[in-house]
């Protein structure tokens, strides 16, 4: 089995008896970059894929909770490397891993030289926000040499042939973004969003995630009669800004 | 790369994917994929189609002031031994080249039926041209400005808002002109078909570098050909300074076929430490940032740094792509003048001239000047991008050194 096709696996086996599988976002070495694998382990046991957030100077597409924590991590010295090294240490995670970054750290680390570190710790994708498909050939490839998936995401503006070109060209699962806006906003999710959601699913043949806006239970089990998962960002940003235990608050989202 | 400055010189570049070479390209996120597909193909229906072109060049000469002056400085010229020719864009309507940007922007952004206009602005310049335009063309706009900037530049906050324009402070990142780029591309996705982004340089994804370029390129037309009527031929040497890069594109761009030296001048801040200066070009590496493969200043990361410059225009961490091309084909040579330097420049130029250039702009003269030294006799033209009456409360900080007037 290739990496990207455990991010497939374990969505799939979540949605086994109907439920939904549960994507967890937090930025990595936030609050406190020595609780980063605490907090990543702890989580794990909770959610069925986890995203990591590699923080970024200019975090363009996040809204303020995840550019505040974003700007924190940095501060306190996380960087891709160092990253690498927790999770090298770490031993067994519960959840096969995701990679949420900007291009330009990826770029600064050398393609070739991530996939190969990337794999060697446990990460099988990376979402990459400010890479449209046109301008990923070179990274996908680096990528796909180690078996990892580059994952596509797409919007509620994204013309019904892009959607199906995205959704073949992903790996992994579809990044369904469900509001055409930021990270993080208080609008909650838009009214037609099923039409949307039942869109992207009976477009792709890979399992489909929505994000953005998932803030409760209600909104997981609402996302979930259309789509396979729900991930999960800014609102566990929060609860990790506040003290809280994030995979406390992660099981609540499951309860209905 | 020797084929490259030809697809250049050839007016081929960028290519149909907004490339400059290795420069340029189009990274944004796939929310706003469907507003650059939209933008890109209303450049491409109007930029270049008569009517369009009619207007733009109505507006720019009745209502712009241009042509603009092209000024020969002979005390200027005497102190330093060359031949000095200034472009006056500081005689531009709203006081610098922006404005050639903002006006044909509001006037493509009416033409694409936009409800109104969103921009950014660092030192204010920008955001008062986009004001000043969309009053003219009768859109509401709204500039996204960095909380730290508005603190700044209070007396551009009150023109825009005078001008009609919201002024809308940005909180997040760093909360200068960076973050205000991000604010207003995070605005632009909540409304793509209602909304133009009217971005005020020559950066940014596809098609803002060449639509900036092509819209400021009315510089260099104008100076060449000035400069064939009034001095007698062409320049040795031409100088601008380079923030963004949207008035050195514009100069050195109708010009780069011809045998002219052409040197771009950034801000070289306090001095040459990663954070000191804003050299994006002289001391940076190859990157993405705000969209575009270009030269950023970062750490080995990949995180983009801070920069330092006494002159708010030229504070940016990164460069239009186009610039970067032509430094890597060696067409443009990139050198960067300092703080104390563009000081000094922009006091002689006060005190031989009685011409009050924009802190920016003095980057231009202070490299001029030390290029002069060692070529006397040659023949040069400076850009003169704006005037700096904005710049008195920085100004201020540094008096004009005592001259003594013999009396005669």
């Amino acid at each position: 089995m290739q990496a990207h096709e455990r991010l497939t696996a374990a969505i799939r086996a979540a949605n086994k008896d109907g439920g939904t599988a549960l994507v967890p976002f937090i930025t990595a070495g936030y609050p406190e970059p020595a609780e980063f694998i605490a907090t990543l382990k702890a989580i794990a046991t909770v959610g069925d894929v986890v995203e990591i957030g590699i923080p970024f100077s200019d975090p363009m597409a996040d809204g303020m909770t995840i550019q505040r924590s974003s700007f924190v991590a940095l501060q306190k010295g996380v960087s891709l490397k160092w990253i690498f090294e927790q999770l090298d240490a770490a031993g067994k995670i519960d959840a096969p891993l995701v990679m949420m970054s900007y291009l330009n750290p990826l770029l600064a680390f050398g393609y070739g030289n991530l996939a190969r570190r990337a794999l060697a710790a446990g990460v099988c994708g990376f979402i990459v926000p400010d890479l449209p498909f046109e301008e990923s050939a070179e990274l996908r490839a680096a990528l796909e040499a180690e078996g990892l998936g580059l994952i596509q995401l797409v919007t509620p503006a994204t013309p019904d042939e892009r959607l199906r070109m995205l959704a073949q060209a992903s790996r992994g699962f579809v990044y369904a973004v469900t509001i055409t806006g930021i990270t993080g906003g208080d609008a909650g999710l838009p009214k037609n969003l099923a039409v949307y959601l039942d869109k992207v699913a009976s477009r792709s043949e890979l399992p489909v995630c929505a994000g953005f806006g998932i803030r409760a239970a209600a909104d997981v089990a609402n996302v979930g009669q259309h789509v396979a998962g729900a991930i999960v960002g800014s609102a566990l940003v929060e609860v990790l800004e506040q003290g809280s235990d994030p995979a406390a608050y992660l099981r609540s989202l499951r309860q209905t | 790369m020797k084929d490259l400055l030809q697809a250049s010189i050839d007016g081929d570049l960028p290519d149909e994917r907004g490339r400059f070479g290795p420069f340029g390209g189009r990274y944004v996120p796939e929310t706003l994929v469907p507003a650059f597909e939209r933008l890109e193909q209303g450049v491409r229906d109007h930029l270049h189609e008569a009517s369009f072109q009619k207007e733009f060049r109505r507006e720019l000469r009745e209502w712009v002031g241009r042509p603009t002056a092209l000024t020969l400085a002979p005390r200027l010229s005497a102190l330093w031994g060359t031949e000095v020719w200034i472009k006056r864009e500081d005689l531009a309507h709203t006081g610098a080249h922006k404005i050639n940007n903002a006006i044909g922007q509001a006037i493509l952004a009416k033409r694409l039926n936009a409800k109104r206009v969103i921009a950014e602005t660092g030192a204010g310049q920008h955001g008062v041209a986009a004001a000043a335009a969309c009053a003219r063309v009768g859109l509401p706009c709204s500039v996204y400005m960095g909380a730290v900037d508005i603190e700044r530049q209070a007396p551009n906050v009150d023109r825009m808002r005078r001008l009609g324009a919201e002024v809308i402070a940005v909180e997040s990142g760093d909360k200068t002109l960076r973050a205000a780029i991000d604010e207003a591309l995070r605005e632009w996705v909540t409304d793509p078909a209602g909304i133009y982004y009217l971005l005020g340089s020559a950066v940014g994804a596809h098609p803002y570098p060449y639509l900036v370029r092509e819209l400021q390129a009315v510089i260099g037309e104008e100076a060449r050909q000035q400069m064939l009527d009034q001095a007698g031929g062409l320049p040795h040497a031409a100088f601008a300074c380079v923030g963004g890069g949207s008035n050195a594109i514009g100069l050195f761009y109708p010009l780069r076929g011809d045998d002219i030296e052409l040197i771009g001048v950034e801000a070289g801040g306090t001095g040459d430490g990663l954070g000191q200066n804003a050299a994006t070009l002289a001391t940076g590496t190859p990157g993405v940032l705000q969209g575009a493969y270009t030269m950023i200043l970062q750490d080995d990361d990949g995180q983009v740094q801070e920069t330092h410059s006494i002159s708010a225009g030229l504070d940016y961490s990164g460069v239009g792509p186009e610039h970067a091309m032509l430094q890597a084909t060696g067409r443009v040579q990139y050198v960067s003048a300092r703080d104390d330097e563009a000081l000094e420049a922009l006091e002689e130029l006060c005190a031989s001239e009685g011409i009050l250039t924009a802190l920016e702009t003095a980057h231009a003269y202070a490299y001029a000047r030390k290029w002069s030294q060692r070529n006397p006799g040659k023949r040069i033209l400076i850009g003169n991008s704006g005037r700096g009456d904005k710049d008195m409360p920085t100004l201020s900080k540094y008096p004009p050194r005592t001259r003594t007037h013999a009396s005669t």
